[in-house]
């Protein structure tokens, strides 16, 4: 067996999302990579001197300026002829990625860098303790987005990140999830070989944030696929060229009822007209993303 | 033979001797013309490296910062809110003991906005782990450059440099200046060699947490090299003397000090005017002389001290203020002479904010006042009918 490029001993918790999408990215990528990594719990659980994970060369700055960090490696390694020696990665959560780090972000991507940039889309600022992020979803509970008398949590679905980056018209943009790590690991080496920027976004459920069993981690991660709350697929060149497919899709309740984050939508009173919203959320991606499998059609393999 | 550059041009061409691989900036008032000369520079071919054209200065620094790391000699400019943009990652690159290089183009800080020249956002950034040398002209700012990256690069120091200039006073003057021969420049700075860098044949982690049992150590150990790096600023100095023969060669410059009763202390372009000032006094026969920072960080206690030794009356002129509190150099200089058993007579004067102009008229207001009463530390030439009377 191929070592591990993040290795065992780390202090993520019991059923981490993000610390398996980190191994599965890092192995599918291989060992001639640099890393650049923004603050957040990855960073945290991976970096306390003087002990490393990262079998890799990686570097952690700052939580917003990940994208330009990485920007200069490139351009350190192109300049002096070292181009061949590693391709580099930016990688970050979703706060890191989706909010304070777009700016630089973007700048990247325009600029036109050859960076593969991975977001790990945990749906909120985990490290800080649970806060809102731009890609925390409708109606979540969080740390500062409680629910209340006048509230159901976050007031607003997820930024559509994905979508952002294909505005860039960048080559290779793609959503998976750790629910398939063969599906990331293709992904990665697909994304790796083309020449240019590049943005995966992979789900990465957080037990402790979403109040949920981390032995369900895998579970909830599948079921947010499989009830069209989170579509998995690619876009190359700003077209969506795959989805993933289903003969039929599971009313977001099965995914809902496992996390403590939307308990409320179950126990307070007009709690179903909020699920209905999120229904239609998950309705609509299926529509976009075509996600019903046609006669004929056949169901992709994990 | 010397040139009749603008001091943007002249440091452009200085920082093309200096051989960066990564250059990186975002464009601001009067920072402007350096980087717009060395976008000429490399789209001419005449200096080979990557231009990057950053969407911020936050950015601009944190490229530098990557390409640093990744074993690149590096070049960044700003001033001003660029600057303040910046500071977390200053902060960052001194801490990860990088040895960029950048310009700080000295401008008043907002608000009210000011595009003009005062030293308040260099002097933010004092605390932040950087070398910090000021340029009293065009001429000087070029040397500083140069010496700047044998500071940082230095293996004793690994830690950045910036230089800093009076905008406009300093950037967009034409001066004569001397231009750099490449056989001295590859001589006195040869190419930078990289102790350690991210590269997949040796994998190193870069910018870990560090426990409460672990930070201060950190934290000290750059404190303590920047003390070190008193004795490296001085011994690159006089090598630099020896391969262009010029420069003064030390953290601090005297000029009429020997017999001197009264000093101005100051950093930057105001030296000249001082200068101009001292002459006229001297050749009435009153004892005055300027001692001139050069290196502000590391601040030069004992060098000052020892320079202002016997003088009994010393004016502090800075471009800067800590509001609340009042001058900063100031305090700094009054701290050196703390617990001698016979301290001078030291008072701060704030000039120059946001551009006001500095005539000589003032200067020697201070000097008068001051050398024959007791001469109020303050702001100088406050105007009372904008402030409603008093
Ligand atoms: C400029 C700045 N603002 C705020 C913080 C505090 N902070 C550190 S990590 C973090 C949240 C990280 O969230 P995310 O990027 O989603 O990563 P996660 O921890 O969830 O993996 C915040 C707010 C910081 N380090 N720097």
């Amino acid at each position: 067996m191929k070592k591990n490029l993040l290795a065992p001993g780390h202090s993520a918790c019991a059923g981490c999302g993000e610390s398996l999408a980190i191994r599965l990215v890092l192995n599918a990528a291989g060992e001639n990579i640099i890393v650049a990594n923004a603050t957040g719990c990855s960073e945290i659980f991976t970096s306390n001197y003087p002990l490393s994970a990262w079998e890799v060369p990686w570097i952690h700055s700052l939580f917003e300026n990940t994208a330009a960090v990485a920007s200069g490696i490139e351009a350190a390694l192109k300049v002096s002829g070292r181009k061949s020696e590693a391709k580099v990665i930016a990688q970050g959560g979703d706060g890191g990625m989706a909010d304070i780090g777009l700016q630089a972000l973007s700048g990247m991507w325009e600029r036109w860098h050859d960076v593969l940039s991975v977001c790990y889309d945990n749906e909120g600022y985990m490290n800080t303790g649970i806060q809102r992020s731009g890609l925390t979803p409708l109606d979540t509970k969080t740390t500062t987005t409680p629910p209340g008398k006048f509230s159901w949590g976050n007031y607003r679905p997820k930024k559509n990140l994905p979508l952002i980056a294909a505005a860039h018209g960048i080559p290779y943009v793609a959503v998976t999830t750790v629910a398939y790590p063969r599906d990331i690991e293709e992904k990665v080496q697909k994304a790796i070989k083309i020449e240019g920027p590049k943005y995966i976004q992979i789900y990465s459920p957080c037990p402790l944030g979403w109040r949920s069993e981390p032995s369900q981690t895998i579970e909830i991660a599948r079921l947010a696929v499989e009830t069209g709350i989170y579509p998995v697929y690619e876009m190359i060149n700003g077209k969506i060229t795959s989805a993933k497919k289903f003969s039929k899709l599971k009313p977001v309740e099965e995914f809902l009822k496992l996390q403590g984050r939307f308990s409320h939508l179950f126990t307070k009173e007009g709690g179903d007209e909020e699920i209905k919203k999120i229904q239609k959320i998950a309705d609509d991606n299926i529509n976009q993303f075509d996600m019903i499998l046609k006669d004929g059609e056949e169901l992709q393999k994990e | 033979m010397e040139k009749l550059w603008e001091g943007s041009r002249a440091i452009a061409e200085t920082i093309k001797m200096c051989r960066p691989k990564v250059i990186s900036a975002y464009p601001i008032t009067p920072q402007t013309h350096i980087v717009e000369s060395l976008s000429q520079l490399a789209a001419d071919g005449d200096l080979v490296a990557e231009f990057i054209n950053v969407e911020s200065e936050h950015s601009a620094a944190s490229v530098v910062l990557g390409a640093s790391a990744t074993g690149a000699r590096t070049y960044t400019a700003t001033t001003s809110q660029g600057l303040l943009l910046m500071l977390e990652v200053l902060y960052n690159i001194a801490g990860m003991r990088l040895p960029v290089v950048m310009t700080c183009a000295n401008r008043a800080v907002s608000a009210p906005l000011s595009i003009w020249n005062d030293q308040q956002d260099s002097f933010t950034a004092r605390d932040s782990g950087w070398i910090q040398l000021y340029a009293e002209d065009s001429q000087e700012a070029c040397d500083l450059h140069l010496m700047a990256y044998r500071i940082a690069e230095d293996k004793r120091i690994m830690l950045p440099v910036m230089v800093c200039l009076d905008g406009f006073f300093i950037s967009h003057t034409f001066e004569p200046v001397e231009p750099f021969e490449e056989e001295n420049v590859k001589q006195f700075l040869p190419d930078y060699q990289p102790l350690h860098y991210l590269t997949p044949k040796n994998p190193l982690t870069f910018g870990s947490f560090a426990e409460p049992d672990k930070y201060t150590e950190a934290r000290y150990i750059i404190h303590r090299t920047l003390e070190e790096s008193k004795m490296v600023i001085r011994e690159t100095a006089e090598d630099f003397k020896k391969v262009f023969g010029r420069g003064g060669g030390d953290l601090v410059e005297d000029y009429f000090l020997e017999d001197a009763d009264f000093a101005f202390v100051a950093m930057g372009s105001i030296i000249g005017s001082l200068k101009d000032l001292v002459d006229k006094l001297r050749e009435k026969g009153e004892k005055v002389g300027i001692l001139k920072i050069i290196s502000f960080r590391p601040f030069p206690g004992k060098e000052i001290t020892t320079a202002l030794e016997g003088i009994e009356k010393i004016a502090v002129l800075e471009k800067a203020v800590s509001l609340g509190s009042g001058g900063i150099l100031v305090k700094e200089v009054k701290e050196s002479f703390y617990g001698r058993k016979k301290t001078p007579q030291i008072n701060g004067f704030i000039v120059g904010l946001g551009g006001r102009d500095i005539p000589q008229d003032s200067l020697e207001n201070i000097y008068r006042e001051f050398h024959q009463g007791s001469g109020d530390a303050s702001f100088v030439d406050l105007n009372y009918e904008l402030l409603g009377g008093k």
